[in-house]
This record gives C-alpha cells, structure tokens and sequence, in this order.
C-alpha cells in the first residue's frame, strides 16, 4: 500500500519535471537571430508640388519631407508669381521614399469623393476656383485656377482632407474629416 | 511521543481479543505540519451513529468495534474535514494527520476582508457580489470600489486600473498565478482577462508582494478562481446583463464537477456584445465591443500533493471612438475647442476603423507537494500568447489592413518552497525563469511602433513571516531579477541622429539602409527589491499594518523603443534608448477597525521614485501632414503622496452607509511641477438598505463625487499651420469636477434551491450629467457615456 502510493507519487514528480524541462527546451530554443524585415512607409506623402502656368510662364512651389513622420521639417520652396495673373493649377503628390516614388494624386483622384484640396489665401492671393469634380459633381482641387492680385506678398494654405463633408462651403472648418496634408507657401507677387 | 504511543497500543491490544466485534479503535490527530496534537476534532464513524471528540492530547477511542473497514470522517474547526478508512483487525491504531492550515483545500469559506498576500501591506479584496454587479463591465470598473483604485480609460471600453495613482507596467495583474503578458505598457492596452473568469479579486498597493515580481511599483491585482469544495458535486452559474447604454449585454455561465477525491474539472465561458455608447447628447460612434472569454480549470487538490491544468481564451474587438481619429494639431485644437464631436453617426452595432482586436492565449500547469513537518513545494509552467492588431483609417488598398500587428509569446518557469512547519514562522524562497519574445509583422506597411525583440528575465526571491506573539506578526522579503531585452529595431537615420544615438550607441548598428537604420540593441537590467513590515492586532477590532517597500523596475519596450506616429492618439510617441530602471520607495501604513456596528480604514503613502519614467507632450514636430504633439519618455524623480479612506456604520440591521475618499499628489521634485496623469480626488458616499425577510431586498444609491485636479504639468505652445501663429495647445487641462448618482437594487428568490436566483436593476449616471473625466483619453473630443440602466439576472444551479 504505501509503496505503491510512494512509486505514484514519484510517477507525479516525474512527470512534472518532465514538463518542466520541456518548458526549458521550449524556452532556449525559441530564440532567433533572425533579421527582421525593413518597413518602407507605403501610404506616406513626402512630397506635394504645386505647378502653376499662366501665359507669363511657369511657377512651382514645393514641400518635401522626406523623412516623413522623422524629426525633420518639411522643406518648402515657393517660386515667385507675377502679379494679376490667372494661373492654372495643378497638384502632384508623391512618396518619395520609395523608389521609384509613388504617384499618390492617382489614390486621391480615384477616391476623389472622399477627398478634397482646400486653399487659405492672404496678401496678393486673391481667388482660388477649383477646376475639376468627383462623380457626384463636387469639387475635388487636383486641379485649380489661381489669380494674384497686385505686386506683395502673400501665402497659400493647401490642405487635403480625408474624408470631409461633401458638399460643403469651401472652409476646412465647416468640412471636417482628417488632415493629410497642410502645407502652406509663402509667395511673393510681382 | 511516539514511544509513548506505542506503549498505549501494546497496552490496548493485551487486554482486548480480535473477532468479537469489541475491538477498539485508538486514534491520535496530529497536525500535518508540525506533529503537534489537534484537539477538539469531531470523529464520526459514517454510517454509524458513532462520534466521539478528540482529547487535550490529540486522541480519541472507539470501542466495540467489529473487524472489518470503517470510515472515517475527521472535522476540527481550524481544518479541512477529512475522510479516511481504516482496516480494524483487532485493536487498532491510526495516526490521523489533518491539514492544519486552510490555504490549500479552501473548503472551508474564505472570510471577508482578510488580506493573504501579505501582512502588512495594503491590500483589499473585492466581494463577489461586486463583481457580479460589474460582471458586464471591464476589470478596471469592477476594481474601481476599492479606495485608492482608479482607472486610465481610452472610452468606455478600454479600461486600465490605477492603483495609487500609478498604472500600466507599474501593475501586475496574475491570472490564476500567471503574470499577464499582455502588452500592458500601451496606455489604450486594458488587461486581458474577463472579470467573470476568475472571482476572487484582490488588490496589493504597491509592492509588498514581492513574491509576484518585485516591479510592482503601482501594486499586484491577484485574481484566482473561488475555491472547489471537496465533495461529490456538480453546479454551475449563469449570468445575463442586458445594458440600456450600448443596448447589449453579455452572458456568462460556469460549470463545476467536484469529486471527493479532490479532483475538478471547471469550464466556463463569456460573451459580450454592445453596440455604440452615448454620452447624454450624442452617440459615441464607433465605440461598440465583442468580447468573448473561455477558461478550463483540471485539477487535483490533495492534502499532500495536488495538480492543475489550465487554459483561458479572451478576445476582444473594441472600436475605437471615430472622432478621436484626427489628422494634426489643428485638428486637435479644434477638437478641444469644439463641444460637440466632429462625426457623429447614428447607433450601429458595427464596428469600424479605427479599432483593435486581441487576442490572449494563457496555459498553465502546476504541480505542488507537501512534506511532512517541513513545507510545501510547488512548480508551475505557463505559456501566453498575446496577439494584437489594430486598425487605422487608411486608404486604398491598405483601408482594411492592420496598422499595427504585435504577437508577444511568453513561457514561464516558477519554482517555489515554502517552509511552515515551524508555528508561526513562514518562509518562502522560489525562483523565476522566462523567455519572452515579440514579433511585429512588417505586412502592415506601417513602420513599427514596437520592434521585434527577445526578453530573458530570471528573479529569486525569499519571503517570511513571523507571529512574534499573538499580536504581533512581522513580515519581510528580498528579491533579485535579471533581465535582458535584445531588439533589432529599424531606426530613421533623421530620428537616430536628433536623439544623438549616432554619439552614444554607434557601435549598436547593425546595418545601414540608407535611410533608415537597423540597430541591435542589448540592455541588461539587474534589479533588487525588498519590503518589511508589521500587523500588530491592537485587540480583536483594530489592526494597524506598517510596510515599507523597496522595489525596482525595468523600463518596458514602450519606454525604450516607441518611435512613431500614432494616429489614434495623434501624437508622436518617442521612447529613449537611455531610459535605466526606476526606484521606488514606498511607505505605507494603515489603521483599521473592524465591528459590526461601525468600521473605517484610513491608509496614507507616501511613494518615493527615483528616475521615475514618464510620458508627457513636450512639442511639436512638422510633418507634411502639418503638425503633431510629440510625447517624450523621460526620466526624474517623483514623490507621490497620498491617502485612502473608508468608513462604514450600520445605523440599523437593516440600514448602512459607506464612505469612500482617495487622494493622491504627485509632484516631479527635479522641476517641482505636477505629474501628469495624477487621478483627480475622488469622494463616494453611499447607502444601502437590506431586508433578508423580503427575498433579500437590497437598494442602495451612491454618489461619486471627483474634484477637479487641479495640479497639472503647463500645456505646451505650438505653432498652428491654420492659424499662422503660435497658439496654446490646451492637451494637459483637466475637466471640472463632476458629480453621478447611481442606484443598485436587487432580491434573491427561490426556484429549486434557496435563493437560486438573483435578480438586479442598477442605473449608473442616473441623471444623465455631462462629464469629462480627466483620466480618459477621449477628454478631449467627447463627453463620457451617459446614463446606463442595466438589468442583471444571476441563476445558481
């Protein structure tokens, strides 16, 4: 009797040292040298150039932030404009990161419902009209007219919303949704 | 002792012939531990109308006996009641051992209030009839009764306790003996256990148990299933909660078989489903739940040794507050300064981006032993796995892909040995080895957050106790942890060179991608931490415990690591690789007394941290997008101060009041500015009128009273791209205080058994006020959920 309960008890320990040196096997040998994979950012906008023509010639302004959501800041160029001028507006947004860069304007304009360009003038900016519509016949802002009033200075606020209220008055403000881009470019008229 | 004994045998056995049904039975109890004689034992012969008790010396005599088997059942007020057979043949002696110490059976009903984690810290334990009450809430809700315990919420759905003030890895929450590892370092990462599952709650403030880990700054929230009485049975329970505010519920339901023989087998299982909050004027779009929760129990309980298997499953899906998704830092002002949130949908069931969706696996086996007149050993191995994704508002393609996809694998070894033979002096010395290691899958096409990484921890540890007399009982304990993180994390080169890793850690590269970097980070971590303290038992109502705890903590990979954006919360989080592990110290005492008619406890601390780890908004960075908050880790030293309190009085059989208040300071003594994230005080009043004779009728109405904090870090100035200027970014002022009212009723009634059923209405936030809680992350965009009228329905079977 108490010999077969003594060998039970030792079956007992048995098994669970058993176990434990499984655990032990499991735990060491898990580890891995493997090298994890590089993530490059695959929906990140590092680059929106605005080129704007007018018969008096061709103007571009650019923000480019290459190092993305990175400590540094996005660096911004703005050429020159001529004053009282209408200029045709067009805006290319890229990902620099990879290479080649990603045209993401084509993701925009495919779900151009869902997106929209807003433009903030001041100074010699005077009218921003949009010159283009997604299928429900609101304006997208891909492409644009711009017109300068007289010689100064002056900046343009663009800014991209995901999914904003459409339609709506033309005013971040009154469309809400997310910001994925808002960039704004200093500008002198002359 | 022994000789003695057997001279009584020979004596017995020389007066007294076999076969003549007049044999006589000599029995002696002893204790289990310590071979010293239990008297007072009730000895019944079953099936026979034969009962005696046993003598001052341990003994006991049957006469008249026939030959053959008899049973036995041994019961003593202080022990478990056990059954033992006995072969007469002729005059007999049986050496009867009884387990003198209730830990391990538990068959006899866990009393009340009585701390068993430790002596002298604080530490409460939560009743099942609350948490019954919060059987449809989080864990954090259900803790929330506890003074001194509040909750970090990101809605009403994620809910992280906050013991003390403190909160994530500073809490160690063990499931059934495992330490949970489930990612708790995020703060919108609640713990991932179903409150239902395990329903005996006990909360440590602070680190005075020291066996679970000696980096439990905050405090240990222990949770273990109730005891399996040892007999022949089968019952189960079954709870449904159906919920005004989310219009769902849930329903829970546990089945138990017990044999005598100490073997069990216990399952139970969980499901939740709600829809969308409201806050008393919109809907909280988005902000739905699934959740379901499994859990199996195997085991054997015996006196001398004693087994179990176990496994639970939890998944949750939360959504994720769809106005809290917001694009910059203009959005989040406006946001702030908007008193309605920007999107409001109509009440759904669904479940959208942005949310997150967990899974736990927990499997653990243990196995204890104990020896005669020497202690108890036990080992345990447990496996977790923790899978979490999370969802962001993404376009094209990649709309329905995870932003986020972490799988954190743990195993476990414990090891401990705890000697009790000697009376009144416990000790306890066990070792810990673990293995951890996370994935994070590139597939999302979002940098990660948390880079990949192993982690290799190893602790030892001793703990003791001594009754010193009747009065007096000290506690102590040391423990030792190692731990080693070893990450390969990809690094912006931009991001490398402005946090000046390029100086300090150039040697760690490993490869160089052109932009971005790999880097193989090693950090090892020696951490100590010991506690000692008193309970000195003042007479039999009033205790005053003393405890002072030393405990460090290794920085968790959020703290090193994090380094992105995170879209839910808006902000740059950015970790460092410099952060070292903080020290607390921590003071605490407290003075209760305890009657029928009256009782109050009142516990102040006083919690010392050195290089104390910190999150908080330090600026802004630029991004195309515009600009963001960024949270900076950082380390300094923090004194936190505070002080719990309860009171209650019986005014009548019927009638009770019960009084709460909690108050925590929390200051950065290297600037002497306040910390962030500091509960605000919090007040709580309440009255309950019982009346068994009418089916148990209780109805009790609280008032929760939460002041305004009114210490906060500054808030931060940025530039708003919007506005062209430098404007205040309001992300650090708490909402005003606030005051809810809710009322809880409830009667038990009778269908097959006594009181089988329980029936219960409660309505939280019953006037429906507005409020914003200041340690709820979606302060910034909504009110907090409105009036919530739930109905609970509890069936014993």
């Amino acid at each position: 009797m108490k010999t077969s309960t003594t060998m039970k008890r030792n079956k007992t320990l048995k098994t669970v040292l058993a176990l434990s040196l499984m655990a032990t096997v499991i735990t060491s040998c898990s580890s891995d040298d493997d090298t994890p994979e590089v993530v490059n950012e695959e929906e990140i906008i590092t680059t929106m150039t605005v080129t704007l023509t007018s018969a008096a010639g061709t103007a571009t302004l650019q923000s480019q932030d290459l190092d993305g959501d990175g400590p540094n800041k996005p660096v911004i160029t703005a050429d020159n404009l001529t004053a009282n001028t209408t200029y045709t507006g067009s805006i290319v947004l890229l990902n620099e990161t990879e290479t080649p860069a990603e045209d993401i304007t084509e993701e925009v304009a495919e779900e151009s419902d869902e997106h929209q360009f807003f433009f903030g003038l001041t100074g010699s900016l005077t009218e921003v009209t949009y010159a283009d519509s997604d299928g429900n016949g609101n304006p997208v802002g891909i492409e644009f007219e711009l017109t300068t009033g007289d010689a100064g200075s002056g900046a343009i606020t663009i800014t991209l919303r995901h999914e904003p209220k459409k339609p709506n008055d033309g005013t971040t403000a009154d469309a809400g949704g997310e910001t994925d881009i808002a960039q704004t470019f200093p500008v002198i008229v002359e | 002792m022994k000789n003695y004994l057997y001279v009584f045998v020979i004596f017995c056995s020389s007066i007294i012939y076999a076969q003549d049904c007049n044999s006589i039975l000599i029995g002696e109890i002893v204790d289990f531990h310590d071979n010293s004689t239990l008297s007072g034992a009730t000895i019944n012969v079953t099936g026979k109308n034969l009962s005696t008790v046993s003598k001052e010396n341990g003994k006991f005599t049957f006469k008249n006996l026939c030959d053959g088997v008899l049973e036995l059942e041994i019961s003593h007020p202080e022990c478990t009641t056990k059954f033992i057979t006995v072969t007469i043949n002729g005059d007999t002696f049986s050496e009867i051992r009884l387990e003198h110490h209730l830990e391990e059976l538990k068959e006899v009903k866990v009393i009340g209030d009585i701390p068993k984690n430790t002596n002298s810290g604080q530490e409460n334990i939560l009743s099942v009839k609350d948490i019954e009450r919060n059987s449809g809430n989080s864990l954090g809700d259900a803790l929330k009764k506890i003074a001194g315990v509040s909750t970090l919420n990101t809605g009403g759905n994620i809910v992280k306790p906050v013991i003390q003030g403190l909160n994530g890895s500073r809490i160690l929450i063990l499931n059934n003996n495992v330490r949970m590892q489930d990612m708790e370092w995020g703060e919108e990462h609640a713990p991932n256990v179903d409150v239902n599952a395990n329903q005996n709650i006990s909360v440590i403030k602070g680190a005075a148990a020291i066996e679970y880990g000696g980096d439990a700054i905050g405090g240990v929230i222990v949770l273990e299933p109730l005891p399996v009485v040892r007999t022949d049975s089968l019952f189960g329970k079954t709870q449904l909660n159906l919920s005004s505010n989310g219009r769902g519920g849930n329903l829970t339901s546990s089945l138990t078989k017990s044999y005598k023989s100490g073997l069990y087998i216990k399952a139970q299982g969980s499901y939740k489903k709600l829809g969308d909050l409201e806050a008393p004027d919109y809907i909280l779009s988005n902000t739905g739940i699934n959740e379901t929760g499994l859990s199996l129990n195997i085991g054997k309980r015996d006196f001398e040794q004693g087994w179990e298997g176990y496994y639970s499953y939890f998944n949750s899906e939360i959504g994720i507050l769809r106005a809290s998704h917001i694009g910059n830092v203009d959005d989040l002002i406006n946001a702030i300064n908007s008193d309605v949130p920007g999107i409001i949908n109509d009440f759904t069931y669904d479940i959208t981006q942005p949310h997150q969706e967990v899974t736990h696996h927990l499997g653990k086996l243990s196995y204890y032993r104990r020896f005669e007149g020497f202690g108890k050993w036990t080992t345990q191995y447990d496996f977790q796995q923790n899978r979490r994704f999370e969802y962001d508002i993404r376009v094209g393609d990649d709309s329905d892909k995870a932003s986020l996809d972490l799988k954190l694998t743990t195993h476990s070894i414990l090891t401990n040995l705890k000697f009790d033979a000697k009376e009144g002096f416990d000790l306890k010395v066990g070792a810990l080895g673990r293995f951890q290691s996370n994935f994070a899958n590139p597939d999302t096409g979002v940098r990660r957050l948390i880079p990949d990484y192993d982690k290799y921890d190893f602790g030892l540890f001793a703990i003791g106790s001594y009754e010193l007399n009747s009065d007096w009982t000290l506690d102590a304990g040391a423990r030792y942890d190692f731990s080693r993180i070893d990450s390969k994390k990809f690094y912006r080169t931009s991001r490398w060179e402005e946090r000046g890793y390029d100086v300090d850690f150039a040697d760690i590269i490993i490869e160089d991608l052109g932009t971005q970097l790999l880097v193989n980070p090693i950090f090892d971590y020696h951490n100590f931490s010991g506690t000692a303290g008193f309970h000195y038992e003042i007479n039999d109502k009033d205790h005053l415990r003393f405890n002072y705890a030393y405990s460090q903590r290794a920085p968790n990979p959020s703290e090193l690591f994090s380094d992105g954006l995170h879209h839910s919360a808006a902000r740059i989080e950015l970790g460092d690789l410099r952060i070292k592990s903080e020290t607390s110290s921590k003071l605490s005492a407290s003075l209760e007394r305890n009657t029928s008619t009256w009782g109050y406890s009142f516990a102040p601390f006083l919690n010392s941290i050195q290089n104390f780890i910190l999150v908080e908004p330090t600026g802004v960075e630029f991004t195309i997008r515009g600009a963001f908050p960024l949270w900076s880790y950082r380390q300094t030293d923090a004194v936190l101060l505070g002080l719990d309190a309860s009171l209650y009085n019986n005014w009548s059989s019927k009638i009770r009041s019960d009084h709460k208040f909690a108050w925590v300071r929390g200051t950065d003594t290297e600037t002497d500015t306040p910390l962030i994230n500091i509960p605000a005080a919090n007040f709580t009043n309440s009255i309950t009128y019982t009346n068994p004779k009418w089916n148990n009728f209780l109805v009790s109405l609280e008032s929760q009273f939460v002041f305004e904090q009114t210490r906060y870090p500054d808030n931060i100035e940025v530039f708003s791209p919007e506005q062209q200027e430098n404007v205040i970014l309001d992300i650090n002022t708490p909402p005003d205080a606030y005051h809810l009212l809710s009322l809880n009723t409830e009667a038990s009634f009778t269908l097959k058994n006594k009181n089988d059923l329980t029936v219960g209405l409660s309505a939280s936030n019953l006037l429906n006020t507005n409020y914003r809680d200041y340690l709820n992350r979606q302060r910034y965009f909504v009110d907090d959920m409105g009036r919530n009228i739930s109905m609970r329905l509890i069936f014993n079977y």
